[in-house]
């Protein structure tokens, strides 16, 4: 491959991107089961609206934070397991014989990645305008908040490089779905943590990551500019991406080094 | 008849004992409606002070109930996926050519997933039971709540035999999925159908597995309801998912 990093990383970008869209289950599926599960929310715990100290009366605009990290993480998972596709069909190895560096790999992966991720927030986001959601936060809310998904999507992306580059395996990338659902479902995700009867499953929704990048997102939208909460979702999404990165980049290292 | 029996002794024996033999298939299948039984009842007990929930059991028997249907419906749809994998791996195809009742076929998938549903069930309920659930109910009651539960279970396995039968590909599962998730969150999840407001409310009303969940919330709590609605639409998906699933079979035959 010739070209300088930029043009090689584009390419890759653009290859990871293409084999998404042929893949119709790959789009569909993640832009359609976060809209459903938010329908299926936001009818089923409007309830929760009536209780005392519920920061907004409308729960569709409360759990509209939910897909954007939902996306991030099904966009995470389908993107990773073509990358473990690769290691496992030799793409890679025939890569690394090319002039291509390891980081331009990882980099064009995650350009890919980081496109599909952005289309379904745009989406997400219009569909909530659709449906009468506000933001909050106004026009540059929306913007902070695509900077936002940008940045869960790259801490997210992080551990699902890591995974695949270290197992080679589509079927232990696929494993990680499980796994990142239980870090999404014990969260904030449908209660305010104050509002969180049980003592331990607050504590759980406090310890975890995933709490801030959804507290974050919802503050844009039903509060406004709340610093805090925009600065630890930036906080927890930046920390699990140089986490992610530095991991995925040693796995690389590995993997290159054992071709 | 002894035919048709052996054949289903060594399906469901052969699913049974990869289930029971391989964490790849087990784990997922227990994981699953913990899981959810955590989320729920951890994240969401504090939907019970809402105005006008007044469930005698509390939240933690109100979401059981949920979560028992759950798992029995989709144990069903697990076994699907096993049906699928099989017709890609060649070995329905060599099943078919060597049993000599193939209506076997489809109870031996139907009875293993009825075992492994059990075997879950039993976890959740001790589960439950440590998280101090209140039991309102007789052992009567229960005993209805829990054969709800495997009629569900039947119904759920039915359908996707005939989704798998009829696709034969593993590309089939969120086919054999979907509809189960969506039929089962459009129903009264986290709050009694008087709660419900709005579009989901009036979908409620019409989902026949909303009639389930509200005869199992009343066994439990000890005050029934709609119980015999809930064991004559259980019945009624059995028998229609029955022919659903028969009708598969021979679709899979024809297309040899």
């Amino acid at each position: 491959m010739k070209g300088g990093p930029l043009l090689q990383m584009s390419t890759l970008g653009r290859r990871a991107v293409i084999r998404t869209a042929r893949q119709p289950a790959n789009v569909i599926f993640p832009l359609i089961f976060p809209m459903l599960l938010l329908a299926v929310n936001a009818g089923g715990l409007k309830a929760a609206t009536s209780l005392p100290g519920f920061p907004t009366n409308s729960f569709l605009a409360f759990a509209l934070a939910v897909p954007f990290v939902q996306g991030a993480l099904l966009a995470t998972i389908n993107a990773n397991v073509e990358f473990a596709r690769d290691v496992q069909t030799g793409f890679l190895n025939r890569l690394a014989l090319t002039p291509v560096r390891g980081i331009v790999l990882l980099l064009g992966q995650l350009g890919g990645l980081l496109t599909i991720a952005l289309v379904q927030a745009a989406f997400y986001l219009a569909v909530g305008l659709a449906f009468g959601v506000r933001l909050a936060s106004g026009v540059a809310g929306a913007l902070v908040l695509i900077v936002l998904e940008t940045v869960i999507v790259l801490g997210f992306a992080g551990l699902g490089s890591w995974a695949a580059l270290r197992t080679g395996s589509t079927e232990a990338v696929q494993g990680l779905f499980p796994v990142f659902f239980v870090f999404l479902f014990l969260s904030s995700m449908n209660m305010p943590r104050n509002l969180i009867e049980a003592d331990w499953f607050r504590w759980v929704a406090t310890v975890n990551p995933v709490s801030y990048l959804i507290e974050a997102v919802r503050s844009l939208v039903i509060e406004g500019w709340n610093w805090e909460a925009i600065g630890l979702g930036f906080a927890a999404g930046g920390a699990l991406a140089v986490v992610g990165f530095a991991l995925a980049a040693h796995a690389l290292i590995r993997r290159l080094e054992r071709t | 008849m002894s035919d048709t029996i052996a054949v289903a002794r060594a399906v469901s024996w052969r699913v049974l004992h990869k289930f029971f033999t391989d964490p790849t298939f087990l784990l997922p299948s227990i994981a699953f409606p913990l899981f959810f039984f955590t989320a729920f009842v951890g994240g969401l007990s504090g939907i019970s002070k809402v105005p006008g929930f007044d469930f005698p059991a509390g939240y933690t028997a109100f979401q059981f109930v949920f979560v028992l249907l759950q798992s029995a419906a989709f144990a069903g749809v697990f076994t699907g996926f096993g049906i699928a994998r099989d017709f890609e791996s060649g070995f329905m195809r060599r099943l078919m050519i060597s049993a000599p009742n193939r209506i076997g076929i489809l109870l031996g998938y139907t009875f293993s997933a009825l075992v492994r549903w059990l075997t879950v069930a039993v976890i959740i309920t001790v589960v439950a039971l440590i998280a101090r659930m209140e039991v309102h109910g007789s052992g009567v009651d229960l005993v209805g709540l829990y054969t709800l539960a495997l009629l569900l279970n039947v119904a759920g396995t039915l359908w996707a035999t005939g989704v798998a039968m009829r696709l034969r590909t593993q590309q089939a599962a969120p086919v054999m999925q979907m509809p189960v998730f969506l039929i089962l969150f459009f129903a009264p999840v986290y709050v009694p159908l008087d709660l419900l407001k709005g579009w989901i409310h009036g979908v409620a009303s019409v989902n026949p597995v909303t009639a389930l969940m509200e005869a199992g919330r009343g066994l439990i709590s000890g005050q029934p309801e709609l119980t015999l609605a809930a064991f004559a639409i259980a019945l009624g998906l059995i028998l229609g998912f029955s022919i659903w699933a028969l009708r598969g079979l021979r679709s899979a035959e024809a297309a040899g």
